[in-house]
């Protein structure tokens, strides 16, 4: 009798509210994503791996949609990935580089944002030096929008890339060691990856100069270069000239800083393997050495690159739970 | 779960055992044959016929499996709106051998609005050409939306929009029958 009457109850309440539209579903920070939000996209990767093993590479799953690249900042891997992902996936790509260092955080980008959002993409892939830029333009358009990259914030995309590739190439995630080495502070790679590596169960510690490792992290840090001898993967981020402000002096010098904490075949045991998200700076965080030994997973991430953003595509478009959180987060920012 | 059952196991192992029959009437030459199921439940199905061929004609037929998610014409509603539910997990596709040439039987459990099929033959034209294909499945329920028809068909199950058939499959739902469910049950594909 209750199960009758409950139905009945939630339809007129329904009928008093406002019509609501749908959520959309946004990718703008790992903080966003589950576990099972984590290992579907890995999934749905792995499935897209196969496809270009084809004679056609090509699929025919999001033709018809548009989906518009907009990069703040200068980018070889992840613009062209995107690219690349959605045109294998049969979509209309518009890719749109700003290169003024002038751009005026709030008004200017919301103006391109409406510009680009007349003509309806589906998605908005947004790299911008301002954190916050994705929610900006998720607010202001209808798009799904991808955060490709917001100032030091979030690379969501760089840290999934990364679980698959790891996964490709160790097999499980959970129960790793990974010493992330580097200019932490800086990074936006660094904090995606973090909050990716615990939803996995992969420990991490930070190994870097005492003025690049924030204490804001929850992993342990330490500057001693010799902790990355009980990793199973040195991660080694860049050093970001760019954003450490004028007359900061992080590290003394690029050369104290590759003798002291830069990668070398010396500093690794044999059977260690090496990431790092691009580009690299030869001689300053890793050796050329180390970048090209077998251990090294570089090229490798470039091509996960690919399928990851294929899945995210075909993810934000399809369905599950991804950035529903986010959409609430951009409501309120 | 509820529901009225159509076919038992029984008279599911003796309708495959005549698609068989079906099958290796129509193509003499089983070395050019390739069974290839439709995720989820084509595929075991699939793997059925290839046993059952290969007991009478000798033959084994070379197996495969193809996804059909990526190639759905309904990955998001009109208008770019998101889909009401999920997209279902995506399978494996697996074709291990070249499809030019050959005559490759798809095989699926249900056949309705023939969408379904539609996006298996533009899925499997991307891995090679095949010399022609043909379809088998188990229920033919109707209510065609494409100019598709089955070349082997198990059981012809006229039904209404409303109701839905089930065909449960050991090798997934731990027991081999066909339902009748209305749509309002939990459950239904």
């Amino acid at each position: 009798m209750s199960a009758a009457a409950k139905p009945t109850v939630r339809l007129v309440r329904d009928d008093l509210r406002p019509p609501k539209p749908p959520p959309r579903r946004h990718l703008i920070s790992v903080a966003d994503l589950t576990r099972d939000d984590v290992e579907r996209l890995l999934g749905t990767a792995r499935n897209f791996a196969d496809s270009l093993d084809r004679h056609v590479k090509k699929l025919p799953t999001l033709k018809g949609h548009l989906v518009v690249n907009l990069f703040y900042e200068s980018s070889t891997r992840t613009s062209s990935s995107f690219e690349l992902a959605a045109k294998r996936l049969s979509a209309d790509t518009l890719n749109i580089k700003s290169v003024g260092s002038s751009v005026d955080k709030g008004e200017s980008l919301k103006d391109t944002a409406l510009t680009l959002g007349a003509y309806d993409p589906n998605v908005i892939v947004i790299r911008h030096p301002q954190i916050g830029a994705p929610q900006l333009v998720a607010r202001v358009t209808d798009a799904h929008v991808v955060n490709a990259g917001d100032g030091k914030h979030q690379h969501p995309t760089q840290a999934l890339l990364d679980l698959y590739t790891l996964q490709q190439e160790v097999g499980s995630l959970e129960g790793l060691h990974v010493a992330i080495v580097g200019d932490v502070l800086h990074s936006r790679v660094a904090r995606s990856l973090l909050q990716a590596f615990e939803l996995v169960g992969t420990h991490t510690i930070l190994v870097g100069p005492p003025a690049l490792l924030p204490r804001d992290l929850p992993a342990k840090a330490t500057t001693d270069i010799g902790a990355i001898r009980d990793a199973d993967v040195v991660y080694v981020l860049r050093m970001q000239n760019e954003r450490m402000q004028a007359g900061a002096n992080f590290v003394p010098s690029l050369r104290e800083y590759s003798a002291r904490w830069g990668i070398t075949p010396e500093r690794l045991r044999p059977g260690q393997k090496v990431m790092h998200p691009g580009p690299m700076n030869r001689g300053v965080e890793i050796d050329g050495r180390v970048a090209d030994s077998p251990d090294s997973l570089v090229t490798t991430e470039v091509r996960s690159g690919l399928v990851v953003r294929m899945a995210v595509l075909y993810d934000v478009l399809t369905g599950g739970p991804v950035g529903v959180r986010a959409l609430a987060a951009a409501e309120v920012a | 779960m509820s529901g009225k059952v159509l076919l038992d196991a029984s008279a599911l192992s003796r309708t495959l055992t005549r698609i068989a029959h079906e099958i290796i009437e129509g193509n003499p030459d089983l070395d050019e044959l390739a069974l290839v199921g439709i995720q989820t439940r084509g595929v075991p199905l699939a793997h059925r016929l290839a046993r059952l061929i290969e007991e009478r004609a000798g033959d084994a037929p070379a197996l495969g499996a193809v996804d059909i998610t990526f190639y759905r014409d309904d990955v998001t509603v009109r208008g770019g709106e998101a889909p009401l539910a999920a997209q279902p997990l995506v399978r494996a596709t697996q074709l291990d051998f070249p499809l030019d040439g050959r005559t490759v039987v798809l095989v699926d459990d249900v056949l309705y609005t023939g969408r379904t099929i539609r996006a298996a033959i533009e899925a499997l034209f991307d891995y090679g050409r095949p010399a022609r294909v043909q379809l088998a499945v188990l229920v033919d329920r109707g209510h065609r939306e494409l100019p598709i028809r089955p070349d082997y068909v198990g059981k012809n199950l006229p039904t209404s929009r409303t109701e839905r058939i089930q065909v449960q499959l050991v090798e997934i739902d731990e027991v081999d029958r066909i339902l009748l469910v209305p749509t309002s049950e939990e459950g239904s594909r």
